[in-house]
């Protein structure tokens, strides 16, 4: 502490100037590139093949992310603030349920929406309807539990690892009791293009990839430009701080969980459509991947700290390693057991990187 | 640094649990002490004597560094440079539990008991007895701790849980855990600070039985007449320098009032006579329950309102209310004659209030986050947001050039503010509620571990303000600042106003009068 006194007193500077430096994104992307390569020299040595030379790979790799990379910029953003969101993997799962039960087709013979025996109350009109009724539905399902989450959180003040426990369980359940654990099948096809690739140059581009960068930039905005983002870093970097500047915590946080309610059922949305069906089991351990973007990508479990662009290569890192497994021919089984190391390795630095600027 | 004659804990341990005790008369020595924080010198060169069998009190104002001393005794802080003797020997502290296990046991103003746990288990925690399955043996350790209690003469179920304990249960407890170590030195901080006149009684007869025993103790207080009742001897401190020891027979009250507050003002404060207008901010019997009672007070436009009180004496609480940090029981809160009910910080800063809280790191400063960001946390709430979208550029122009009038030093605004000094992190917090353009300015402690250099700037602003029409309330644990920078000085004791002093009639002296009882 004395020694940095003594330089910024060397430096003894009164009038104040902008200075331009790396932003802390800089060494994940570095990390990223590092295991690119490594899987580009493994694919020459073990399969004959370049690893990244492949435009199908390479849309598939972002294929692959681009749900869990919708719910990991909303779960950033929860982590930013000190807190946790374990739900939005349930959530993608049962707003997928849901959107699919409303972008059904006549040729499903068995309209499902909710227990089959509300269909007779003629809850059916939206058979062969337009495919903004399943979107509008998952999002406002999604913002409503997200906001139930924030809610429980902010007013009865319990943990949110809690909160977000007991709505990931029973979220889960609701998306089995929808339909008493039958899939829904056969969607409306002006729905399902939502979740198609078009081509550009030969490239085979997924519409959800476009919606999951939209929303990385939107976030991203929304986090470095506006009140909103700077009140999220405030209540996260210290909250009895933020509380005494004026901050209204409790209405912050309910937003920011509302937030990433939203993006739950963007998510649940967007896989509904890319899968053409909803499954009660669908999103299962997607909330554990997203957290683990997020941290890759330097957000800190401690609050205060972390960017969207950050979680976008966090996100991809995950992709590309699973990719780069299935690519070289690793088994399933080791592939999970590399990721949990990934992960945890990934926490390691970032505690280091925490350690070393509390010594600074 | 380390004199060829300093034998290790290891040995000091060694030959104390084999009864060889060396004779001195003196049980601790420390002299030429010396510790440094960033940008403050907390202790310069003191000393302290402690007597077998005496008790001896520390005195000083807040900030005289006493606290840091103790710490530095219970192996808490290493010094920077100075001797330490332990019954007569040279000895190096290394840690808390090095201190422990040579016979100095510290209890802490703050107690430092966990909650959960039984008594006993609180008391032996890390030296319970066990059987030679490591499994711990409750029934003798229940045992144990009777027997402690019965020669002490307390009288707690050593079963209990700890939480449900009063403070002067739980307090006799840490007194009573500092014997069991077997300790020749107890360090007692403030520790009839939350106890009844009964309590206080029962703590001084333990403290004489233990004075009989031939062991030494460290008494610090603020409380005259205790000192008079149990002190042996007493060393006074002023501004990290160790004044003078005396036999507490040979003083009077005053003198040690004069020795604890008796430097020159030499450093000049830059208070300017402005125009006092209207009253600006009223408070009529507020109270928060259990903290504080029936404080009235009011502020003019353009006027400094000094709070002046001990540690304890609810001096910040008040603020914090008045804030709405914490929402007052009852009374009330007027500001331009209109009664308004201010239920939390937004609230009292839509009134045009700002405040700048006691403790930079908890509630201050944001820590991960960069200078910037600091400073203008608080205005967004009502300023330099359109649509949502933080004008960034006109904010980080008004917000530097803030910057730059407080003359905070940093090579840049996005600088994290976590690499800054105290004082110029107290700056950038200023700046913080200067950009909010305050009407009633509230600052605890503005000035508390900033150089000397930054002190005088930082009043200097506060005197400006006040020419500006602001109402300024300032808590402080500085006289010279309080009597430099008043207009008038409200003094809080326990929680409750004992007086208003005028500037011209206000010296160190009434103060600590008021302050104390």
């Amino acid at each position: 502490m004395a020694n940095v006194t003594n330089e910024l007193g060397n430096t003894s500077t009164t009038g104040l100037k902008k200075v331009r430096r790396l932003p802390p994104e800089f060494s994940i992307l570095l990390v990223l590139l590092g295991i690119a390569v490594v899987f580009e020299i493994l694919g020459w040595y073990f399969v004959g093949e370049s690893f990244l030379a492949n435009k199908q790979r390479l849309s598939i790799i972002v294929l692959q992310v681009a749900v869990t990379g919708i719910i990991a910029v909303g779960v950033t953003q929860v982590i930013i603030t000190g807190g946790v969101d374990l739900s939005s993997g349930s959530m993608v799962g049962f707003i997928a349920m849901v959107a699919a039960s409303f972008a059904q087709t006549s040729l499903n013979a068995r309209a499902v929406f909710l227990q089959p025996e509300y269909a007779a109350f003629g809850l059916n009109w939206f058979i062969d309807s337009s495919p903004l009724w399943p979107i509008m539905v998952g999002l406002l399902l999604g913002l409503l539990l997200g906001w139930l989450n924030g809610f429980l959180i902010a007013k009865t003040g319990i943990p949110p690892f809690i909160a977000t426990l007991g709505m990931m369980v029973s979220v889960r359940g609701l998306s089995k009791w929808y339909t008493l654990g039958q899939p829904v099948a056969l969607l409306n096809e002006r729905f399902t293009w939502f979740g198609q690739s078009f081509e550009v140059a030969g490239f085979p581009v997924p519409r959800t990839v476009i919606v999951f960068f939209l929303v990385a930039i939107i976030c991203h905005v929304a986090l470095a430009y506006t009140r909103y983002g700077k009140f999220t870093y405030a209540i996260g970097a210290n909250p009895q701080a933020a509380r005494v500047s004026g901050i209204d915590i409790g209405k912050h946080l309910i937003k920011v969980y509302a937030v990433a309610g939203l993006l739950s059922g963007l998510a649940g949305v967007m896989l509904a459509a890319r899968a053409q069906s909803g499954q009660p089991n669908m999103g299962v351990s997607f909330e554990l991947d997203a957290i683990a973007a997020a941290v890759i990508g330097g957000t800190s479990l401690a609050g205060g700290v972390g960017r969207i662009t950050g979680t976008v290569i966090g996100t991809i890192i995950l992709g590309v390693v699973t990719s780069g497994f299935t690519f070289l021919k690793v088994g399933a089984y080791y592939q999970e057991i590399v990721k949990g190391i990934i992960i945890v390795a990934a926490v390691i630095i970032d505690v280091h990187r925490q350690k070393k600027k509390s010594r600074a | 640094m380390t004199e060829p004659n300093t034998i290790s804990p290891q040995t000091m341990k060694a030959v104390r649990s084999s009864g060889a005790v060396p004779g001195s008369d003196y049980l601790l020595e420390v002299a030429d002490v010396r510790k440094e924080f960033p940008g403050v010198v907390a202790l310069d060169n003191v000393e302290l004597r402690l007597k077998r069998g005496t008790v001896h009190a520390l005195m000083g104002e807040n900030g005289a560094g006493k606290s840091t001393l103790m710490k530095i005794l219970a192996g808490i802080y290493t010094p920077d440079s100075g001797t330490f003797k332990l019954r007569g020997q040279h000895i190096r502290l290394k840690n808390p539990l090095d201190a422990l296990e040579n016979g100095i046991a510290m209890i802490h103003q703050e107690l430092n008991l966990m909650a959960p746990m039984t008594v006993a288990e609180n008391i032996w925690i890390g030296r319970e007895p066990m059987n030679r399955f490591g499994i711990i043996n409750h029934a003798e350790m229940n045992r144990m701790t009777e027997a402690l209690f019965k020669r002490l003469d307390i009288d707690i179920d050593p079963e209990v849980t700890t939480g449900t304990l009063s403070v002067a249960n739980r307090q006799m407890v840490e007194i009573a855990k500092a014997v069991s170590y077997n300790s020749d030195v107890l360090i007692m901080d403030e520790p009839t600070s939350a106890l009844t006149d009964k309590e206080v009684t029962h703590l001084f007869t333990i403290i004489r039985a233990l004075r009989a025993e031939g062991k030494g103790i460290i008494y610090i207080t603020h409380k005259m007449n205790e000192l008079f009742e149990i002190a042996d001897e007493l060393s006074v401190f002023r501004d990290g320098k160790y004044i003078a020891t005396c036999n507490s027979a040979d003083v009077t009250r005053d003198d040690i009032i004069r020795m604890m507050v008796g430097r020159e003002i030499t450093q000049m404060f830059p208070k300017e006579t402005v125009p006092i207008g209207d009253v600006v901010l009223k408070v009529e019997n507020l109270t928060l329950d259990g903290v504080f009672r029936d404080v009235s007070f009011e502020v003019r436009a353009g006027e400094i309102l000094g709070l002046a009180g001990l540690v304890g004496s609810g001096r910040s609480n008040v603020a914090e209310t008045i804030f709405g940090v914490t929402p007052a029981s009852s009374g009330s809160i007027s500001i331009n004659g209109k009664v308004v009910h201010i239920a939390s910080p937004s609230v009292a800063m839509k009134h045009g209030m700002a405040f700048l809280t006691e403790d930079r790191k908890e509630t201050g400063c944001f820590l991960p986050l960069d200078i910037q960001d600091n400073t203008q946390m608080a205005v967004l709430q009502h300023r330099y947001v359109h649509m949502g979208f933080v004008q960034q550029g006109q904010l980080s122009k008004d917000a530097t050039e803030m910057a730059n009038r407080l003359r905070v030093r940093t090579p840049d605004m996005s600088e994290p503010i976590i690499n800054l000094s105290g004082g110029n992190q107290q700056k950038v917090l200023i700046c913080r509620w200067l950009l909010t353009n305050p009407k009633i300015l509230i600052l605890d402690e503005p000035t508390r571990g900033i150089d000397v250099g930054a002190k005088a700037e930082i009043h200097r602003l506060i005197s400006q303000l006040a020419g500006q029409g602001v109402a300024v309330i300032m808590i402080s644990s500085e006289m010279p600042e309080v009597l430099g920078m008043s207009d008038r000085i409200l003094v809080l004791h326990e929680g409750r106003a004992t007086g208003t002093l005028t500037r011209e009639e206000a010296d160190q002296v009434k103060i600590m009068e008021l302050a104390s009882h």
